[in-house]
């Protein structure tokens, strides 16, 4: 049953529990404890919305910083990361293979705000070797969704 | 001048479901639930096949039955599936959709005077299908209290020495009604007993939530007379494709193939890679798809018992069929004041025979923010026309 819940809420979680409950075929209390319990197990570890902040002509600016760092003795990366998401500009950091260590998404008013982030906050850790930003110009799909406005219905009564 | 038309062609009425869509096309703010195809694209790797057989050239015919590499497919699929054995190469042949399939097997099977069973309500096509291959149509009226499964007393009824072909339209489209593997065998015993043939069209059969479809042709002794239609339409949400297939006894696909080789030449070649696909690495997507209309289903039934519209539990397809006959209208005239008065489009049920007279067909291949708004306006109209009664 979780999977069932999880899969759903991912895309649509302000559904009313009892209606949630009918879709999924199982008693409304049911739902609402196994929610409960993953809250707790931190397995569900918030709902927030997905904003297309161009549309609403709020000024965002987004950049995807490619970071490479120094593992610490006995500590690896976790230390560095742990570091890096304190920052409440950060928001997500990954640990990640490939030609650097750390993709870190972040988010400010300009362009002005993050590098000035970048420069002054994320390249002075000192175990921080070297950064590289990546403003992004355009967001087309964002956790599964196509940013787009929804398709016309195209279909025909046809059978 | 000469009358250019044929006789029987003009006597044949043309489909009931399009006339509501005219006036839906009308109106930009109305909320159609009366398509009957999936709302889900057709899976992105799937497309993606056809997209790259199109690159690589592929636009040249098939053989006539089909590529072998999708006929294969077809025959373990079928095999994995509903534990039926067709051989590739002569028992399955690929089709333009299911409705070609309908429409030759009975070119094949049929002779003038032949009886033909049809239950209803069903699919739009059986009936001028079987006129036009020379058969006499027989309808069988299948009755909401036996939730429209088809019964053996009903058949038993129907059947006369003249009868050959029943056909079996299950899960069904326009009620949702499933036959499980008991009545499949009920019916099954008869058949065999009166030496008929079975059109057995289970383009549905991927969408079933009870129990796993049982196709009749896995029965004992019903592989021999029956020719399973299917395809990729529903189960794979490939309807624009247009690719189907039919399966039987080699005697009847020969025979079928010659009408399809001299009509249709072969199924699109495009499609028929990409069905390749679907049916190689399709499965988790039919999964999908199942698990989210079965979603909708029990949401719409929950709406029908909230607001007391008498509604039978359909287990197939996507479609529900309340019955709407405490409103003393006709099937037409309730779909007709529902579009005009709440602008929701619904089919009639009398669309798919007479004895859909009382019903509607509620499609749910649409989001559930879809069918929330418009079971919203369903509830509206029906309250209002209680409150005048």
């Amino acid at each position: 049953m979780r999977e069932k819940i999880l899969t759903f809420i991912e895309k649509n979680s302000r559904i009313d529990l009892a209606e949630l409950a009918v879709i999924l075929g199982v008693e409304e209390v049911d739902v609402a404890n196994e929610l409960e319990a993953m809250e707790q197990e931190r397995i569900i570890c918030g709902y927030p919305t997905l904003i297309d902040w161009d549309k609403a002509g709020i000024e965002k600016v987004s950049a995807l910083i490619e970071v490479r760092a120094t593992p610490q003795r006995e500590m690896g990366f976790d230390k560095v990361a742990e570091r890096i998401a304190r920052y409440p500009e950060v928001n997500a950091v990954y640990l990640i293979s490939g030609g650097f260590d750390f993709l870190v998404s972040l988010e400010g008013k300009t362009l002005r705000e993050v590098s000035q982030f970048v420069s002054e906050k994320l390249s002075t850790i000192d175990t921080v070797l070297s950064t590289k930003t990546n403003f992004i110009l355009k967001k087309y799909k964002d956790h599964g969704t196509v940013m787009a406005a929804p398709t016309k219905d195209e279909r025909i009564m046809m059978a | 001048m000469r009358n250019p038309l044929s006789k029987k062609i003009v006597t044949i009425q043309p489909s009931g479901i399009r006339k509501f869509f005219d006036i839906v096309s009308e109106m930009p703010d109305a909320i159609s639930l009366g398509v009957g195809e999936p709302d889900f694209d057709t899976p992105w790797h799937v497309r993606e096949e056809g997209i790259h057989s199109l690159e690589m050239g592929r636009t040249f015919y098939t053989s006539n039955a089909g590529l072998k590499e999708l006929k294969e497919e077809i025959s373990k699929y079928l095999e994995r599936r509903y534990h039926t054995v067709y051989n590739p190469t002569d028992e399955i042949m690929v089709t333009v959709g299911g409705s070609e399939a309908i429409d030759i097997a009975m070119r094949a099977m049929l002779d003038p005077g032949d009886e033909v069973l049809i239950p209803q309500p069903s699919y739009v096509s059986y009936l001028p299908c079987a006129i036009l291959a020379n058969g006499v149509p027989v309808i069988i009226e299948l009755k909401a209290e036996n939730e429209f499964r088809l019964t053996v007393e009903q058949l038993e009824q129907a059947i006369t020495d003249k009868t050959k072909l029943l056909v079996l339209p299950f899960p069904n489209n326009p009620t949702g009604a499933v036959m499980e593997r008991a009545d499949l065998e009920a019916i099954a015993e008869v058949v065999i007993k009166h030496d008929l043939f079975v059109l057995s069209d289970e383009i549905y059969s991927e969408l079933t939530y009870l129990e796993e479809h049982v196709s009749i042709a896995s029965l004992p002794g019903m592989w021999e007379r029956t020719i399973t239609i299917n395809g990729f339409s529903k189960s794979y949400a490939m309807t624009g494709w247009r690719l189907g297939y039919a399966c039987g006894p080699k005697e009847i696909i020969k025979q079928m193939l010659k009408i399809h080789q001299f009509a249709i030449m072969c199924a699109p070649t495009t499609s028929q890679y990409a069905a390749v696909e679907a049916l190689k690495n399709g499965d988790e997507d039919v999964a999908r798809m199942r698990e989210e209309y079965n979603g909708r289903r029990r949401y719409l039934l929950h709406r029908f018992k909230e607001m007391g519209l008498e509604c039978f539990e359909p287990f197939g397809a996507f479609y529900m069929f309340p019955c709407i006959k405490e409103f003393g209208m006709t099937s037409d005239e309730f779909a007709t004041k529902l579009l005009k008065d709440q602008k929701v489009a619904v089919v009639p049920g009398t669309a798919f025979g007479d004895c859909g007279e009382g019903f509607i067909r509620i499609s749910y291949a649409y989001s559930l923010s879809n069918l929330k708004e418009a079971l919203g306006r369903i509830e509206c109209f029906i309250t209002k026309l209680r409150e005048k009664k």
